[in-house]
């Protein structure tokens, strides 16, 4: 590889705000046509924007969750076009003075190819800026016309602009996907990509290491990461072919087209380069106190990635585990929940099926924590998928399922045993220990109970016992056999593995 | 200071107005007068002085984020040059 | 009747001499008879006015009437009037029916005052002899062959013609005094963000305001007192206690400081128009007032500054004007860019072309900062002069124009002569402070000249007050021309 890639994102996230970023109609998706277009979003002569806090404060809670500067005083421009879903002839945005300035987010990369090993990058944050969504065309609305819908004109956006940090397709997509847990994570937007909540513009350029940076190319209004990911591949080896032919790569903005799986330039906007920005006279400059952000920094989460740090070095998770229940904040609240409840529910573990080791007292949690992330990202994650669900719309709460995950802390359960109860719950909803009991899955753990049975077993088989003890170990498995079906399935595993161990050793 | 036929021409095509060639000549003068009478600006020395946009040095008022508006599109479309199905319509667009 | 003051029209309606019908009638018809020479309505709807006044005429009855209950006001048609065509003179506008009220209109609705029409202006207010009407000039009621001044030429043409008892205006360079001067009538611009610019259509937003423009001080005073106060839909409407503008009137004049701007009586200010001012401010001193010289050295560029700003905000503002969600569409074109630049050639008249195509340039890629950086920075100086200034003195007074009206078609085919004829005014736009225009006798063609009186931010009342006791002392304002 003698290529360079060098990528940048924009992505326009719609704030979940009620109403419009600078008018009281609601923001609502998917209303008729033009009803939510009020006298401001299709902007009647006279009309004039006052800003929505709403929208100001999930900016601000942005910027902080991603350690950057929030400016005391920013200021709205315009930015001139025409454009029929630009009902002003421009949009307010902000310009030479946005309201978060330069952050950064940590990112976890999974390359696409290959075996190369999963790692850490941080991609700086150059800015976020506040303005205000377009409206929609409608093609083909009427014989050789376009419809106009303005509801969605109006609509607050947060432009979060990154630094050209990324070196691959991976890259972009992983940071685009933490961007994306990170504003649902913090509640100030609903990340809906089909809807169009999550929107993203892909810089791309590619250079010979040690060049400087090539033009590039802008892929507008990816809302899918899968496709973001192909217009990306398909982006960058255009650009080398083209360079490699001897051609040269022109600045241009392009769509991807997820059919033909090919990128092509826009013919619309060809001059829409000098946007004449100027502040907007209808606003004054927005000032943000001190008392006003540290306010609302006292309402942040904890972030996903001081969870994902947190989950690593104090519950002892792999970082493969702690991605996966950091993607999204249910999952994480979900798993927290699990981790707290189990604990009260079962205060004293004495062994951990889950895990097959035994317990120090100072691993305990630790057990207890993986307990938890293997159900959370095996089972339930299956079942979801399966269902077509997401987590915040799962029918089993984080409450009964550590019913369940108790019991099988203290041994009630054995692993089949669990997975019933899951079943139980998934389908019908009730409490693990009710299950339990109607369905009869308590595992014997009576340790009086499986020595007799074990002796039993001892007794009626004296010939096996004799040839075991003289080494022949495969047989082990066979006097498992015996006592699990002389205990009906229920017998504790561990249990009966130590005594087994220890009586066939004579 | 003098435009060019080109400067005009570019100025009426991204304020979307049509002009011909006899149009974007006249204003081509008329303007170039006005710039004169603005180019008496460019002597005065504004280092260190900051722009002002606004009358009030005052910021921005926050409005509370609640719905106030109601559907009015039937009163508002009556007033509109084509519509159809509730959509206000213009000549294809072409991405 | 049809000189009596809003006072007198007040009283007599509450004492039932006339009623509300009565007397929006008689304007009615006045307008049907002089408005064909005048041309200074656009729009008259005699059902709904009529109509506004009966329901004044109940509140009447019933007690319950305010300072304008059941008065006929005539608007600027830069106003939105729900119901009513509201065109800002342009033939982009010409079929609008305003779906919603100005705020200035719910003020004058909630007052029970009478709406009697909507007022000639000049397109989109960029005008300064109301020629750019796309419904045609206005005549001035003292010489029908002259400009009333623009852009509220109707207005001050109705005021002055007796069309109407007080009418709006309003004044983003000198739109309010300037025709107020040379139509021998009171206008007064309050300071920015007094009046709400809601359902006010943009010329340049942070110039705009409007104001009353009557036929004394007393008169403008009661219409102040109806369309201010803060609107939470202009975010630059400031939020202040309610003032009563009448409060100040009557107090004496003495050890009153005049500051008078050296630069407002050097080269360019017509003879007899400086002999007027100068006969005003000897009255003043009469009246206790002393005169102070004062120095405003940036008042030269307050014209290239203004003309860089208010095209720039322009441009921008009359984007929306594209024929998609209401106005005029061409009524052939190829394609959406093509119905884009036909709608808007064919929709806007020359003058607001031209000043689109300024603001557009000045702040296209590679002259934002030479023109429109630099006219904010210098804008800046000009309000630091003002600010200087009234550390010395409590009024700023001088002409409101630098001639008295002159004739139609005179200054045609010259946007820079026209342009320059604002250089008295556009300094306190563009400051954002009060200024007023009151007659003060008459120039050598006859016509009326106005002086202009400057306040410090806020203090409408001591002009009006100013003002006043001139017009107790003087008869020029209630000179008719008929």
């Amino acid at each position: 590889m003698s290529w360079e890639i060098v990528i940048g994102l924009e992505v326009h996230t719609q704030l979940s705000t009620q109403t419009k970023i600078f008018s009281g109609a609601s923001t609502t998706y998917g209303a008729e046509p033009n009803t939510q277009a009020d006298a401001v979003s299709i902007a009647l002569p006279g009309v004039l924007p006052v800003l929505n806090k709403g929208a100001v404060e999930r900016a601000i809670k942005f910027g902080l969750a991603v350690g950057a500067h929030i400016a005391p005083r920013s200021v709205f421009a315009r930015k001139n076009y025409f454009y029929p879903d630009l009902p002003k002839g421009y949009q307010i945005s902000q310009f030479d003075l946005p309201v978060v300035g330069m952050g950064a987010l940590t990112i976890q990369v999974e390359p696409l190819s290959g075996n190369a090993k999963p790692y850490e990058k941080v991609v700086r944050i150059t800015r976020a800026h506040l303005e205000e969504d377009a409206g929609k065309s409608v093609h083909g609305a009427s014989q050789g016309m376009t419809g106009v819908d303005l509801n969605r004109a109006g609509t607050p956006l947060l432009e979060i602009v990154s630094e050209p940090d990324m070196c691959s397709a991976a890259e972009a997509v992983a940071y685009a996907k933490a961007l994306h847990t990170l504003v649902r994570w913090i509640g100030i937007s609903d990340g809906n990509m089909q809807e169009g909540s999550f929107r993203c513009d892909v810089n791309v350029s590619v250079r010979k290491p040690g060049e400087p940076l090539g033009t590039r190319r802008e892929i507008k209004n990816l809302n899918s990461f899968k496709y973001m990911q192909q217009a990306i591949d398909y982006e960058v080896q255009w650009q080398i072919d083209t360079i490699e032919n001897g051609g040269k790569i022109h600045q241009a903005t392009i769509l991807f087209n997820p059919d033909t799986g090919e990128t092509r330039a826009m013919r619309s906007k060809e001059d829409a380069h000098d946007y004449r920005y100027f502040p907007d006279p209808d606003l004054l400059p927005l000032d943000i106190s001190e008392e006003w952000k540290e306010s609302l920094r006292a309402t942040l989460p904890e972030l996903p990635e001081a969870r994902r740090v947190r989950y690593v070095n104090e519950l002892g998770l792999s970082a493969y585990d702690a991605n996966n229940l950091t993607s999204s904040r249910e999952m994480a609240d979900y798993f927290d929940t699990c981790v707290n409840t189990v604990g009260v529910h079962a205060p004293s573990p004495q062994s951990s099926p889950a895990s097959g080791r035994g317990g120090e007292r100072g691993n305990q949690s630790s057990i207890l924590a993986k307990l938890c992330a293997n159900w959370l990202t095996g089972e339930l994650s299956a079942q979801l998928n399966r269902d077509g669900l997401d987590m915040a719309q799962c029918p089993v709460t984080a409450q009964q399922m550590s019913g369940m995950l108790a019991r099988i802390v203290d041994n009630t359960l054995s692993n089949s045993g669990a997975k019933e109860v899951f079943r139980t719950l998934w389908a019908e909803g009730g409490e693990a220990d009710a299950i339990i009991e109607s369905k009869g899955l308590k595992q014997v753990s009576d340790s009086g109970a499986i020595e007799a049975l074990v002796d039993e077993i001892i007794a009626a088989n004296a010939d096996k016992v004799a040839e075991y003890r003289s080494g022949k170990d495969k047989l082990f498995g066979f006097f498992v056999g015996l006592a699990m079906k002389a205990s009906k399935g229920k017998a504790n595993p561990a249990q009966l593995n130590d005594v087994l161990k220890q009586k066939l050793a004579g | 200071m003098s435009l060019s036929t080109a400067d005009v021409q570019k100025v009426a095509r991204l304020a979307r107005l049509a002009m011909n060639n006899t149009e974007i000549e006249a204003a081509r003068s008329q303007l170039s007068g006005i710039f004169e009478l603005i180019a008496e600006m460019q002597a005065v020395d504004t280092t260190d002085i900051a722009p002002m946009s606004h009358a009030q040095d005052l910021s921005q008022r926050l409005r509370a984020d609640n719905v106030t508006e109601t559907n009015q599109r039937e009163l508002f479309q009556s007033i509109a040059p084509q519509v159809e199905s509730g959509l206000y319509l213009v000549p294809q667009v072409i991405e | 009747m049809i000189n009596a003051t809003l006072k007198q029209l007040g009283v007599a309606l509450r004492a039932k001499q006339i009623s509300s019908v009565e007397l929006t009638q008689l304007y009615l018809d006045r307008i049907a008879t002089h408005n064909p020479v005048y041309n200074a309505y656009i729009t008259v709807n005699a059902k709904t006015s009529l109509a506004q006044a009966a329901a004044a005429d109940t509140l009447l009855a019933a007690g319950d009437a305010q300072a304008l209950t059941g008065i006929p006001i005539a608007q600027k048609d830069i106003f939105c009037a729900q119901g009513w065509r509201t065109t800002c003179g342009s033939k982009m506008l010409a079929d609008f029916i305003a779906p919603y009220d100005a705020h200035v209109i719910e003020q004058f609705n909630r007052a029970g005052a009478v709406n009697l029409g909507k007022t000639n202006m000049d397109e989109f207010a960029m005008g300064s002899s109301n020629e750019t009407s796309y419904f045609g000039p206005v005549r001035n009621p003292w010489n029908p062959k002259a400009v009333p001044g623009g852009s509220s030429g109707g207005a001050a043409s109705a005021v002055a013609a007796r069309l109407c008892a007080a009418a709006t205006g309003t004044d983003t360079g000198g739109s309010i005094r300037q025709p107020a001067a040379l139509c021998g009538i009171s206008g007064i611009k309050p300071t920015y963000g007094t009046v709400s610019r809601y359902g006010m259509i943009a010329f340049a937003s942070s110039l705009d305001q409007a104001g009353p423009m009557a036929r004394s001080a007393e008169d403008c005073a009661l219409m102040l007192n109806v369309m201010t106060g803060f609107d939470e839909r202009d975010s630059t409407s400031l939020q202040r206690d309610k003032e009563d503008y009448t409060r100040d009137l009557n107090k004496p004049l003495t050890g009153l400081r005049i500051g008078l701007p050296k630069e407002f009586f050097a080269e360019g200010l017509s003879a007899d128009v400086g002999s007027r001012v100068a006969e005003a401010l000897a009255e003043y001193r009469k009246l206790g007032a002393t005169l102070v010289e004062i120095s405003l050295p940036n008042t030269r560029l307050a014209v290239p500054v203004y003309y860089v700003l208010a095209p720039a905000e322009a441009s921008s503002n009359l984007s929306r004007f594209d024929g998609v969600r209401y106005g005029y569409r061409a009524p052939e074109y190829t394609d959406l860019a093509d119905m884009y630049e036909k709608s808007r050639a064919q929709g806007f008249g020359e003058e607001v072309k031209r000043r689109i195509m300024i603001g557009t340039y000045v702040l296209s890629h590679g002259y934002y900062d030479a023109y429109y950086l630099q006219a904010q920075k210098i804008r800046r100086l000009i309000a630091q002069d003002f600010t200087d200034a009234f550390e010395q003195c409590d009024v700023i007074m001088g002409p409101t124009s630098p001639s008295t009206a002159f004739n139609l078609g005179e200054k045609g085919d010259d946007p820079v002569q026209m342009y320059l004829s604002d250089i008295y005014t556009i300094a306190v736009n563009l400051a954002g402070l009060p200024g007023m225009s009151i007659p003060c006798g008459f120039g050598d063609n006859t016509m009326p000249v106005g002086l202009q009186i400057i306040g410090n931010y806020f203090d409408e009342a001591r002009m009006l007050n100013v003002a006043h006791q001139y017009q107790l002392a003087t008869d020029w304002h209630s000179r008719a021309p008929l």
